[in-house]
């Protein structure tokens, strides 16, 4: 009974992290109508970031973030500048989707070449990494209380630009018809660029907390991106809400077939998108234009 | 292709094309069955053998994908489980010699089964969900084959040394890669010329027009997957034949779907002999890099940087860019005004419906 409930308290202080990333993921894909297969990769990359800052620079991997941060921001507007956004035409959103599956590979080359196949951590750089502390009968560890607290201000930064500013209803605007944002006088590149930054900037957060609390090597990408597009495929596609939901869910779901039959943990989040195509394919929370296209 | 060219008036490269064209092909696959007699150096086919299997795969891989727009990263699966099949077969019943080819299409028949639950689920959706739906079905497929005991997880399957003559050992296998190699491009042209072919293209161009015009849709996007899925599983049988080993990540092999799809996108999605063309450059240059990078990652920043260059440089791929290049230089020749490139979308659904192009434009402007 107390593993079912540690479980249950892992996964949802572990799926907040996966929330944050899903989001930027699902925020991506609402307002440019692709899907950035790179998610993943930039989540190692931002990893690999933090690492070589606290190895050569010996900064402490959460600190790192205002470096991490707004490299990995000016990273997703130039992959947005530099290739999404030059694509025209008919099949714009299979390209683009291909794309970012090039850029994702560009991605794992390098770093295989600077860092090697190694895996690697984040732990030793970090003193909280391995702490735990005891509340009401759980041994919770710091580093998941840490990530669910920067998850937490993160969303909520996400959703008060989203719902608060000039900017968020722009993005929303264009969410909600593309063309007619445009007629109204809204940059709608611009957007786009900005967005993608935003998207790919929650990375850094997940990658220093993924740093933290797993092993990596640059293969480490595909494990996160399959896992992110199950969540944000069962949360419904443009869906911030929806995906953060599912994340929860599914990270917990995780974990409590870990205690039953660890090598089929995995297997959760596929079992997952098999049921929601067949009972419900626009997803938990998605809207049904985004699938009927 | 020729489809394409009666709607041009007689010129002399038509004329060429007619007669040269059955001419090339069957001079081009008589130079392929003479291959492993002339070079008979084991490393030379063996890399041969790679390049079929990869010229099987990138055309049966475009008449699903390449025909109906429903850009796969999937097809693993079906050469996943072709390879196994083989594998624990030829295993069980302890089959040495030319037997095991008789395994192979049975393998292709598994992947054209696995195909029909796959599409059932996968083509519920479009476009960009339906990639992803694909790419998470390799993932599941690769879980379930470290899982599984059948499989013998993550240690693979080993292959055996079957009794041919060690001197011509690879020839077997060379002939029967070429049988499905040839046999895939065949049905890849006859399928592009066929009203079926149309209805797939239909669907690429605006699915629900197509249904509107009575194309039914499921049956029809299901009936590609599962065909297309039949060389995949039969070359996945070939490849264990030839390879020391199978393992998950390499049955399963999300990258690999990539590469298919880049091989199709380089030589032209779409078209016949695009995805033969781009499997020859693509995997003949891998097999003439990869040796001298030393087996680095190297070959990684080439793929990426190869398949963002095609998608953003030239998406349409090589052949039609070609084809839209000889027209330029023809129409410049000749001083007429260019030819409206290839079969517009009215005139697809006018064909299907049997209207006429110009009814079917007035109908949508209506």
């Amino acid at each position: 009974m107390s593993a079912f409930m540690q479980a249950i308290t892992d996964g949802i202080l572990g799926g907040s992290v996966y929330a944050l990333m899903a989001a930027g993921l699902t925020l991506i894909f609402g307002v440019m109508d692709i899907i950035n297969i790179a998610q993943g990769i930039l989540v190692v990359l931002a990893a690999y970031l933090s690492y070589a800052l606290s190895v050569h620079l010996h900064l402490d991997p959460l600190l790192g973030l205002a470096i991490t941060v707004p490299m990995m921001f000016a990273l997703g507007t130039f992959i947005q500048w530099a290739f999404i956004g030059r694509l025209r035409g008919r099949e714009r959103t299979a390209m683009s989707l291909l794309a970012s599956y090039g850029v994702a590979i560009l991605i794992e080359g390098i770093l295989y070449q600077i860092f090697s196949g190694t895996p690697v951590s984040l732990q030793p750089y970090a003193w909280y990494s391995t702490a735990t502390i005891h509340v009401f009968g759980f041994y919770l560890a710091d580093i998941y209380l840490i990530g669910f607290g920067l998850a937490a201000v993160a969303l909520a930064a996400i959703y008060l630009m989203l719902y608060r500013t000039k900017f968020g209803r722009s993005i929303r605007a264009i969410v909600q018809d593309r063309t007619a944002a445009r007629l109204i006088g809204i940059d709608v590149n611009r957007v786009a660029a900005l967005t993608f930054g935003i998207g790919v900037a929650v990375t850094a957060l997940g990658g220093a907390v993924f740093g933290l609390t797993n092993t990596f090597n640059p293969d480490s990408g595909y494990d996160l991106i399959s896992r992110l597009l199950s969540i944000i495929i069962v949360g419904g596609m443009g869906s911030i809400g929806g995906a953060a939901a599912a994340a929860l869910f599914m990270v917990t779901s995780e974990e409590l077939v870990n205690l039953w039959r660890p090598q089929w943990a995995t297997a959760v989040y596929y079992v997952a998108i098999v049921i929601v195509l067949v009972v419900r394919p626009r997803g938990a929370f998605g809207r049904r234009e985004a699938r009927a296209q | 292709m020729t489809g394409d060219a009666t709607l041009a008036p007689l010129s002399v490269w038509t004329i060429a094309g007619r007669i040269g064209w059955p001419a090339s092909n069957l001079l081009l696959v008589a130079a392929l069955v003479a291959f492993p007699l002339v070079f008979t150096n084991p490393a030379v086919t063996t890399d041969a053998i790679d390049i079929l299997i990869f010229v099987a795969m990138a055309a049966a891989w475009n008449t699903f994908s390449g025909y109906t727009g429903y850009i796969s990263l999937g097809h693993m699966v079906f050469f996943g489980c072709g390879a196994y099949f083989t594998a624990i077969a030829t295993l069980d019943w302890g089959l040495t010699g030319s037997g095991v080819f008789w395994l192979l299409p049975l393998a292709g028949l598994l992947g054209g089964v696995i195909a029909i639950p796959f599409g059932l689920v996968a083509l519920r959706v479009r476009r960009h969900t339906f990639v992803v739906i694909t790419i998470a079905v390799v993932f599941i497929f690769q879980q379930m084959a470290y899982n599984f005991g059948v499989t013998h997880g993550s240690s693979g399957i080993n292959t055996p040394v079957f009794n041919f003559d060690p001197a011509t050992y690879n020839n077997p296998f060379y002939y029967v890669g070429l049988v499905i190699a040839v046999a895939t491009v065949a049905a890849s042209w006859v399928i592009r010329r066929s009203r079926y072919g149309l209805q797939l293209r239909a669907i690429r161009d605006d699915e629900d027009r197509a249904r509107g015009l009575g194309v039914q849709a499921m049956r029809v996007k299901i009936g590609a997957l599962a065909f297309s899925a039949i060389p995949l599983g039969a070359v996945g049988g070939l490849y264990w034949l030839t390879t020391y080993t199978i393992q998950p990540p390499y049955a399963f092999n999300p990258l690999w779907d990539l590469t298919i799809a880049l091989m199709a996108f380089l030589g032209g999605l779409g078209t016949v002999w695009g995805p033969v063309l781009g499997a020859v450059l693509v995997e003949g240059a891998q097999l003439y890099f990869f040796p001298q990078t030393g087996g680095s990652y190297l070959y990684y920043l080439v793929y990426g940087g190869l398949f963002l260059f095609v998608i953003l440089g030239m998406p349409r791929g090589l052949i039609p860019t070609a084809a839209e290049l000889i027209e330029k230089v023809q129409a410049r020749l000749s001083r007429e005004p260019p030819l409206a490139a290839a079969v517009s979308d009215g005139e697809i659904d006018a064909e299907i419906a049997g209207g006429t192009p110009a009814a079917v434009r007035a109908g949508e402007s209506a």
